[in-house]
């Protein structure tokens, strides 16, 4: 009886993976039969056109990479220290449950709320306009939860025994913090960090809302520049009907996918890289 | 060491302050006056009052969860770390009582060092570790000086010859003995006038503990050293005086082979007859 059992939770488990990873394997198969002979270097240093054999997505890639550069530089600092202060140095109690409940619900929020939040606030009231700095102070927010939380996370799971060892030497609680906590803390740090920006790079919806252009015949040279990013030119040229569109959309999709590789690839990279003293 | 100074009379020596002071004569470096430490509502340590001699290695001794440890941990203001806790009382080093306001905890603590029972070196190189304490307080401005220093360091824990070829290398590579040593490194760098240590060979073998115990009795004539051991042997072979803890409090502090020879207290007799603990 319990070997049965087993047995079928072996079975299904290995069903639903096959399943999840079957239906991911038909989308990128698709994905590549239909767009892969339109990735050229053409492709990615061409304006948008209404001839798709001539249409590029340049404007798109280099937009995408400054919002979320920007975002980057803008949503990390905050975290980490927001992070910092919430878990060292703010003091225990309801107000901090209240903070952390509030922070998780945040992570949770549809991102298109962020899109009005950033369009009210970022766009109108501070009139940045519908510039690569609204587009990438609105990410920042959407990503701002998951860098928090996960950053405390990754501080938790630095042993107090170290902590320790740095004050009885005559370090203060931010030198602490700084060298001995942080780097210990960084690796799960960076995990969380990528996944939050693998997020936002493929945002459309809070984007669009902030006013993020659909058809941008020049690439963003500043952060008061309109702009727009890969998903909401490869959302474009989906709803063309032309089918050679269609396939410069699957080309733009495996530009999003190969950004995305480089983005987790220089994660694991650095992670590798401050791993090099592991904690036993 | 010389031959231990002759044994006064036992019967009718008040038991700590006069006892203490039939200690080989140096000057008290730590005094501790009616010492209390609460964790919440619960008393962990109860009017505690004794002093520990400057270049002396006094030992804490009792059985588990008497509070030896954390009577440790109030010499350097560790527990400070420790939410909900209070403290009653004056702990004095040099006749200056710590817990007076203004205290400079960080300056305090550069010259209590303190080695923990489970080595905790940094996930850094060897030689990062030791230099950490150096660097932080400033004490070395050129790197010839920083080398120098950390060599001197590593030389004082007994570590240098076995380490010298691979300074670069992370600590947590070498043995266990071998990191606690460079934890013992580590704190000596930053020029510490006492050592505090919970248990420094607990975690350890026979031959890395005589090491450390070797170590301890060689630090002693640049150190105050307190350490705290639930090996009475160890306490037997290191230390000058021993100090016997119960339940918070404080049972007896005497001089060791006086501690283990001859008690007052019944409870100590008990205890390092192993009777209970």
């Amino acid at each position: 009886m319990a070997r049965a059992g087993d047995w079928a939770l072996q079975a299904g488990g290995l069903l639903t993976t096959a399943a999840a990873l079957g239906v991911l394997a038909v989308l990128l198969m698709d994905v590549f039969a239909d767009g892969l002979g339109r990735v050229s270097w053409q492709f990615l240093t061409s304006l948008p056109s209404r001839r798709p054999s001539a249409a590029g997505i340049y404007p798109a890639l280099v937009g995408s990479i400054f919002v979320i550069a920007l975002t980057a530089a803008m949503a990390i600092p905050v975290g980490i220290g927001a992070a910092i202060y919430l878990e060292e140095y703010g003091a225990r109690g309801r107000w901090a449950r209240l903070i952390e409940i509030n922070i998780a619900n945040l992570a949770g929020v549809p991102s298109i709320i962020y899109g009005l939040l950033g369009l009210g606030l970022f766009v109108r009231a501070l009139m940045l306009g519908r510039s690569v700095i609204a587009g990438a102070a609105t990410l920042a927010l959407l990503v701002l939860p998951v860098v928090i939380l996960s950053t405390r996370e990754a501080l938790r799971t630095v042993p107090a025994s170290l902590r320790e060892g740095s004050y009885a030497l005559g370090a203060t609680k931010w030198q602490t913090i700084w060298h001995q906590v942080l780097p210990v803390a960084l690796p799960g740090t960076l995990t969380g960090i990528i996944l939050a920006l693998s997020r936002a790079i493929g945002e459309t919806a809070p984007l669009i809302t902030i006013g993020a252009l659909t058809y941008v015949p020049f690439a963003p040279d500043s952060i008061w520049s309109p702009f727009t990013v890969l998903p909401i030119q490869i959302f474009n040229w989906v709803s063309r009907p032309q089918a050679d569109f269609l396939r410069n959309a699957a080309a733009g999709i495996i530009v999003l996918l190969v950004l995305l590789l480089m983005l987790n690839g220089v994660a694991a990279w650095l992670r590798d890289r401050y791993q090099t003293h592991r904690l036993v | 060491m010389t031959t231990a100074p002759s044994i006064p009379s036992l019967s009718d020596v008040a038991r700590r302050s006069a006892s203490a002071q039939s200690l080989p004569e140096t000057p008290f470096k730590i005094e501790v006056d009616r010492l209390s430490f609460f964790y919440g509502e619960k008393r962990a340590l109860e009017d505690i009052s004794i002093g520990m001699r400057a270049n002396k290695v006094t030992a804490f001794i009792g059985p588990s969860g008497c509070g030896k440890s954390t009577f440790l941990r109030t010499l350097n203001r560790m527990n400070d770390i420790i939410p909900r806790t209070r403290i009653d009382g004056a702990v004095k080093i040099d006749g200056q009582d710590i817990y007076a306001s203004g205290t400079d905890v960080v300056e305090l603590r550069r010259r209590v060092g303190m080695v923990f029972q489970k080595s905790n070196p940094f996930p850094k190189s060897i030689f990062d570790n030791v230099a950490y304490g150096l660097r932080i307080n400033g004490l070395a401005t050129t790197n010839a000086e920083m080398e120098e220093q950390v060599e001197r360091s590593l030389k004082s824990a007994a570590l240098w010859d076995e380490v010298k070829d691979r300074l670069r290398e992370s600590a947590l590579a070498l043995s266990g003995g071998q990191q606690q040593r460079v934890c013992i490194a580590r704190a000596l760098a930053v020029q510490p006038e006492i050592l505090l240590m919970d248990e420094p060979a607990s975690a350890l073998d026979p031959i890395a503990t005589q090491r450390i115990e070797e170590l301890i009795y060689q630090l002693k004539q640049d150190y105050t050293i307190v350490i705290v051991t639930h090996n009475m042997q160890q306490a037997a072979r290191v230390s000058d005086s021993t100090a016997v803890f119960w339940l918070g409090r404080l049972v007896e502090h005497d001089r060791t082979d006086k501690i283990f020879t001859a008690p007052s207290e019944k409870l100590t007799e008990d205890y390092i007859t192993g009777r209970f603990g």
